[in-house]
């Protein structure tokens, strides 16, 4: 693997480098899912008995959760070593687990592609398919996941105990536990549906809405450090407050997906109360984001990373915050939980929340692959390939996100309010001018996206290759 | 720096964080340990298996406000009455197959999976099925064979063959009758069940 060793990079980070290569090819896997699976919804016949709507959409989903969880574990071994002051500890287990996660994953979609389905047993779940939405994952592959992740645990934690701890290490390695610990919940089989999905939520929202907000809250604040030199105690500050709020709000907040599943009325006030809390955090992050960003006149040394952390900022909040605020409240939720509405909410969030700063952290990575090449204005070509892929990526998810809007407010009323939420009521919404024109205007922007995501790996493959200038390193002040 | 005030003080809301989080997280387990009680099968928002050898009403509730099931007198599935363990059995091999046939990524159930194809929560009580007396059948050689029998409702939408057993077609059938017999405080909306006996 000549390919990975650069000697600008320290260990941590040539083992970051992988896992980053890693995401953007499954990021890529995950778009071309995507469109495979939105061109069904306008052409039912499409790839019908070769590669189902099921198929698609599950690998869709999959290969978006495994890139995210890709981006975040390169990103902890990006920051690492400067972190805590000291090398990787365990450099070996740390590339050891990566080969070992991308083989298990390599064959989970070859599985999910070329078998798809086995018949109703455990052997099934154990060896194909869990069946279960986001975590479909085998139980084989389950049980190799939460080994990688030990091991990524031990790397992370060893090193920070042999060099120095702070305010993000610290809040970065509880996290970890927790979000590593969150993931057993999801690893058994009930019969109980109820059961089944009160659990199933534990791993889903406790990640999304919870322990990977505080993950990327770690990195974000590193992040204000590297490229504008925010002060350390500032950010750390800020890290602390977005952890009360976030867990404060979100922890109980998973009383939003207890609404309809079984689990008793009291969850229809806790869950509605708590979740609706839960954009303050994101509105305090974009607060601190810009504010941090403008007094320092958004000057930074690596303007495509920073872009991206705005990005990142403005996105959790709208995606995450307004759109799952839009329908957090079980009067209206009521209504639109189960339609392209819910859909639309997910797009942006993941989005918003998660895509955005992987991205950030692939540029602060480049950068540095690249002998910390400078990445500010005046670039040759005026930077126009980060640009247009900043500008096609966000425009193209907005355009999704307010078609699948679109659709789902359609769904609401005639599916929902008019036709009572039977079957027949189902079909009749798909096939509303509303409906289906937004499925349309879903798939072009999901075109326009995918150009961007191109237009990204160019620009990752290129910028900064022919710079002669060097970017500005700010270094933190000695402790007082 | 002695002037600045508590509130933005780091150590203050490192404290903060702590006790927060610590605090939420002991009231959900407290949360868990009693919703998890309350939706063990067999209680009364999500009932014994058995109750698949009996009719499923869906009712509206004054005092709630909202629909409700309620169980109703003997309708064995399959005209089969089953003990409570082979009633279970057979729910189990549904769930299993609902499973191992990724379901979840085309279809919703209880609101939560993929928009792709109608929601399975009240699918035994859905009027789809035209009667009472035909919807076993109806549901029975759809599941076994649903291009033959498709229903997309003027859609050219179908469903492909998943290759279901008959026991695993039945299976599902258990599995969503028993489905529809639980309490989900009225989800999905408004919702207008198929016609039975003693409406």
């Amino acid at each position: 693997m000549a390919a990975f060793e650069n000697a600008n990079l320290n260990s941590g980070q040539k083992v970051a480098v992988k896992y980053f290569c890693a995401a953007i090819v499954l990021f890529l896997a995950q778009m071309l899912s995507g469109l495979l699976a939105g061109l069904q919804y306008i052409y039912p016949e499409f790839l019908f008995n070769v590669l189902d709507f099921n198929v698609n959409r599950m690998v869709h989903i999959n290969a978006m959760v495994v890139w995210m969880l890709y981006g975040f574990i390169g990103s902890v071994y990006w920051l690492i070593e400067d972190e805590s002051g000291t090398e990787l500890v365990g450099v070996k287990l740390a590339n050891l687990g990566f080969y070992v996660l991308t083989l298990a994953v390599t064959i989970v979609v070859l599985v999910y592609l070329f078998v798809q389905t086995g018949p109703g047993n455990k052997e099934t779940l154990w060896l194909i398919n869990e069946g279960r939405e986001y975590i479909e994952a085998p139980r084989w592959a389950d049980i190799g996941i939460v080994v990688v992740m030990l091991m990524f645990f031990y790397t992370v934690a060893a090193t920070f105990m042999k060099g120095r701890w702070s305010g993000i290490s610290g809040v970065l390695v509880l996290d970890l536990i927790a979000l590593a610990g969150m993931y057993l919940a999801g690893m058994f089989y009930v019969t109980n549906i109820s059961m089944d999905q009160f659990w199933w939520w534990w791993v889903i929202h406790l990640w999304v809405e919870a322990t990977w907000e505080v993950l990327v809250g770690c990195i974000m604040a590193w992040g204000l450090m590297k490229t504008i030199n925010a002060r350390r105690r500032i950010v750390t500050t800020w890290l602390y407050i977005e952890v009360a709020l976030m867990f404060g709000s979100g922890i109980l907040g998973l009383g939003h997906h207890y609404f309809w599943i079984g689990t008793p009325e009291y969850w229809l006030s806790i869950g509605g109360f708590f979740s609706a809390l839960e954009p303050i955090p994101l509105v305090a992050m974009v607060v601190h984001a810009v504010y941090d960003a403008g007094s320092h006149n958004f000057k930074s040394n690596n303007h495509p990373a920073l872009a991206w952390l705005i990005a990142h900022a403005f996105g959790n909040f709208l995606g995450a915050g307004v759109w799952g605020f839009f329908q957090t409240l079980p009067q209206i939720n009521l209504y639109t939980h189960g339609t392209q509405w819910s859909a639309s909410h997910g797009h942006l969030a993941f989005f918003g929340a998660y895509v955005t700063i992987n991205i950030a952290m692939f540029y602060i990575a480049v950068q540095h692959w690249r002998g910390n090449a400078y990445m500010s204005g005046g670039l040759p070509d005026n930077g126009w390939k980060w640009k247009w892929s900043l500008a096609l990526l966000n425009v193209g998810m907005m355009g999704m996100t307010m078609a699948m809007l679109i659709a789902g407010y359609e769904q609401a009323f005639v599916e929902r309010a008019l036709e009572g939420s039977t079957w027949y009521g189902y079909f009749a919404a798909q096939q509303k001018p509303w409906f289906v024109q937004s499925m349309i205007w879903r798939e072009v922007f999901g075109v326009l996206m995918t150009v961007g995501v191109l237009l990204l790996i160019w620009d990752l493959l290129t910028i900064g290759r022919a710079e002669t200038r060097l970017a500005e390193v700010f270094a933190e002040p000695a402790p007082a | 720096m002695n002037s600045e005030p508590w509130w933005s003080s780091e150590d203050f809301w490192r404290k903060c964080a702590a006790i927060v989080t610590g605090g939420m997280f002991v009231v959900l387990i407290f949360l868990t340990f009693h919703t998890v009680s309350v939706i063990t099968a067999g209680t009364e928002r999500v009932p014994g298996y058995s109750v698949i050898n009996q009719r499923i009403y869906y009712k509206f509730n004054d005092d709630r406000n909202m629909l409700e099931p309620r169980i109703g007198d003997d309708a064995p599935l399959f005209g089969e009455k089953l003990s409570e363990e082979d009633a279970q059995a057979l729910v189990d091999l549904g769930k299993l197959t609902v499973q191992a046939k990724n379901c979840i990524n085309c279809h919703t159930i209880l609101g939560n999976g993929a928009y792709y194809a109608p929601d399975l929560t009240k699918a035994w009580l859905d009027p789809a099925w035209g009667a009472e007396s035909v919807r076993e059948p109806l549901m029975l050689n759809f599941l076994l064979d649903p291009e033959t029998n498709a229903r997309g409702f003027g859609t050219n939408r179908k469903m492909p063959n998943l290759e279901l057993s008959e026991q695993e077609a039945k299976g599902v059938i258990a599995f969503l009758k028993w489905t529809s017999a639980i309490d989900t405080n009225g989800f999905p909306a408004n919702f207008t069940p198929i016609r039975q006996k003693g409406d």
